[in-house]
């Protein structure tokens, strides 16, 4: 969904704005609940066999995407992370051709080529989910420079989790930015385990002061609630359009399902009763139906409604990605070098 | 040695340039014709790098296009990564080859790979320039020559040149090449002189260049060893043996037929280069040769590469790891039966 600043239209009327406003949290319930289903598919495709390697589910963690995409318009940039499905369908990318990918075949993103943790796709200003743990603070920052070299009033938004602290590199690209006044936002979700290590075991001292040294705006908000990280991502981007600088946007949020689909013990690194409390109470997508409901926006059947178009949709491209070819055996040594 | 002119089309007007010049030079000019070109380097403004070789580069193009990074090669390379992806073509300088340890990530998991990984929809059109080169009397971590590093790396380009004519072409076509390109100058050959055009040229990655004619024995070999092996086929052919020097001028990719073609006429073959001789780039060479030639040959075919040890301090100690003119005469001497 394009959305840049000259087509967007304005508001005519006070009434009018406030039918837009509605129509959009439930645009961003939307959202959610397409990745948390696609997610749900793609643990089923695992468990299946029909999907090779590894996948992240990125379940429990959609307010973040949604919640920092939706304050970005098509050109503007994303880098992501192995854990990256959400912020792929949050920037736009289709079913079809994420399912495709996920399942090596030529009708894919990236032809078969990536796989679940190196989607790109520059139409929808996605530089790539990358493999390598802090691997992307580099690229985000770079599209922030290129941005600043080239006029533009884009943004670079660079999603990383709390693993990612304990990487050298953001450090290194956060100094430029703040030192060059760069057009990025370093978003760190924080899911608070790196792999199966909880993040208090590896993270020193505080997370946001260590950007604020740099001399970056920090923000530390509730990332189950898609309607803040929302309101806040859209400050930042804000920001960063008018020369402002970086900002470092941290979301507390939680991991629902394990490190990878195959991590299915995961009691001698947390308990069942954490994974519960979580899941019971802090649902983002849960807790925005709740507001939904409680403003009247929507009520119980409009939601099954809106999960039976999900859930028709998810079918349709697994249905065209299972049947997809793969790719021609020629095909493994095109696209080396450009 | 004479300038070879291949690629220039017009009538030239020769002048005698250093090497460092020649890249000051092939820097100025796809500045000036691309406004999407820019440095960005650890003391490259002002300071034009502590081998001089920008200097006065940043009053031409602006400390906006010529940019003073702090000590941060990861850094530098990633957001030169970034900024190649979304419409630059940045040349990230690495000051000391051995500096290009600290890139790696960025360099050999997502640079190189990125183009592929996206099904060929991302490019990476950067050039990450550096130096190699030993006996400047710099110790171990200032003297390696890492180019075998890069050059095993599908996805990476990666150009070694041995003379000003050469540098300058070669560093046109890869700031104009929309891949990775890394670039290795030998940082004790930045004051060598030799002729380079005033008019436009390139030089295509990936061709290799017969820097002297020969029928006895191919030294093939690489930048600072270009000039090793054509001091020793100078020594040879006062001793009646011929020497064609091949210089491969980039190591990816390789131009293998040349390669194969002059040592299928000579019969004979030493590869010569700075970077250790474990699995280096001279053992790639003598593959290719050994492959395309291996009933041509009448004699095995020779690596000389940096000995395996750290480079050391002490001039005694660090003139024994490179090789010498009088150590390739010597090997080829005995290869020709001449001794």
């Amino acid at each position: 969904m394009p959305r840049t600043s000259k087509n967007r239209t304005k508001p005519q009327k006070q009434k009018q704005s406030a039918i837009t406003k509605d129509e959009r949290w439930l645009h961003f319930y939307r959202q959610m609940l397409k990745i948390r289903l696609f997610e749900e598919e793609v643990n089923q495709l695992y468990l299946g066999a029909s999907m090779p390697g590894l996948a992240h589910l990125y379940i429990g963690q959609e307010a973040v995407a949604v919640g920092v995409c939706e304050a970005l318009r098509q050109e503007d940039y994303i880098t992501s992370t192995h854990r990256g499905h959400g912020h792929c369908l949050a920037k736009g990318a289709s079913l079809d051709k994420m399912f495709a990918e996920l399942l090596g075949k030529a009708a894919g993103y990236c032809r078969g080529k990536g796989g679940s943790m190196h989607i790109a796709d520059q139409e929808t200003g996605n530089l790539g989910a990358n493999a390598i743990v802090g691997g992307s603070a580099g690229i985000a920052t770079g599209a922030a420079m290129s941005i600043k070299m080239r006029g533009s009033d884009q943004v670079a938004v660079c999603f990383f989790g709390d693993g990612a602290l304990g990487q050298g590199l953001l450090y290194e690209t956060m100094n430029m930015a703040s030192l060059w006044k760069l057009p990025v936002i370093y978003v760190c979700e924080n899911n608070q385990y790196n792999e199966y290590t909880h993040f208090s075991e590896t993270t020193a001292g505080e997370v946001t002061p260590r950007a604020a040294a740099f001399g970056i705006h920090t923000e530390s908000v509730d990332g189950q609630d898609v309607r803040t990280v929302h309101a806040t991502a859209q400050k930042l981007a804000e920001r960063a359009r008018r020369g402002d600088g970086p900002a470092f946007l941290e979301c507390l949020t939680y991991r629902f399902h394990g490190h990878h689909v195959g991590d299915i013990d995961r009691t001698y690194y947390r308990s069942k009763k954490e994974e519960e409390e979580w899941k019971s109470q802090r649902d983002p997508v849960k807790l925005l139906a709740n507001w939904l409901e409680k403003n009247k926006l929507a009520d119980g059947k409009l939601f099954q409604r809106i999960e039976n178009e999900i859930a028709t949709e998810i079918k349709d491209a697994v249905n065209f990605a299972l049947n997809a070819p793969y790719p021609q055996a020629e095909e493994v040594d095109q696209d080396v070098y450009a | 040695m004479a300038a070879k002119l291949q690629d220039t089309t017009a009538t030239t007007t020769i002048r005698e340039i250093t090497f460092g010049q020649a890249i000051k030079e092939a820097l100025a000019e796809e500045m000036r014709r691309d406004p999407t070109v820019f440095i960005i380097g650890e003391d490259v403004a002002e300071a034009g790098t502590p081998f001089k070789v920008l200097s006065g580069l940043v009053k031409e193009f602006g400390t906006q296009r010529v940019i003073d990074s702090p000590i941060s090669e990861a850094g530098i390379a990633g957001i030169g990564v970034g900024a190649a992806m979304t419409g630059m073509r940045p040349v990230v300088d690495i000051m000391f080859g051995d500096f290009i340890t600290l890139t790696m990530d960025q360099l050999v998991n997502q640079a190189a790979k990125i183009h592929y990984m996206s099904g060929g929809k991302l490019k990476v059109p950067m050039v990450l320039r550096t130096t190699l080169g030993a006996s400047r009397r710099s110790a171990a971590q200032h003297s390696q020559s890492l180019h075998a590093w890069a050059s095993h790396i599908p996805g990476l380009k990666v150009v070694v040149p041995s003379t000003p004519y050469d540098a300058k072409g070669l560093l046109k076509s890869a700031i104009r090449d929309d891949n990775p390109v890394v670039f290795f100058e030998d940082k004790m050959m930045y004051q060598l002189k030799g002729p380079v055009p005033a008019e436009e040229y390139t030089i295509s990655l990936g061709v290799a260049d017969v820097k002297r004619v020969g029928s006895d024995i191919t030294f093939v070999a690489t930048s600072s060893m270009v000039h090793v092996a054509l001091a020793a086929a100078e020594t040879l052919s006062g001793s009646g043996v011929s020497v064609e020097v091949v210089d491969v001028r980039t190591t990816a990719p390789l131009d293998k037929q040349t390669i194969v073609d002059s040592v299928k006429k000579t019969s004979r073959a030493i590869v010569i280069d700075e970077g250790y001789e474990r699995y280096g780039v001279t053992a790639e060479i003598a593959s290719v040769i050994a492959d395309g030639a291996f009933y041509y040959l009448d004699a095995p075919v020779k690596r000389m590469g940096a000995m395996d040890v750290p480079v050391p301090f002490s001039p005694v100690l660090e003139d024994q790891t490179v090789p010498t003119p009088e150590a390739v005469a010597e090997m080829a001497k005995m290869l020709c039966n001449k001794q």
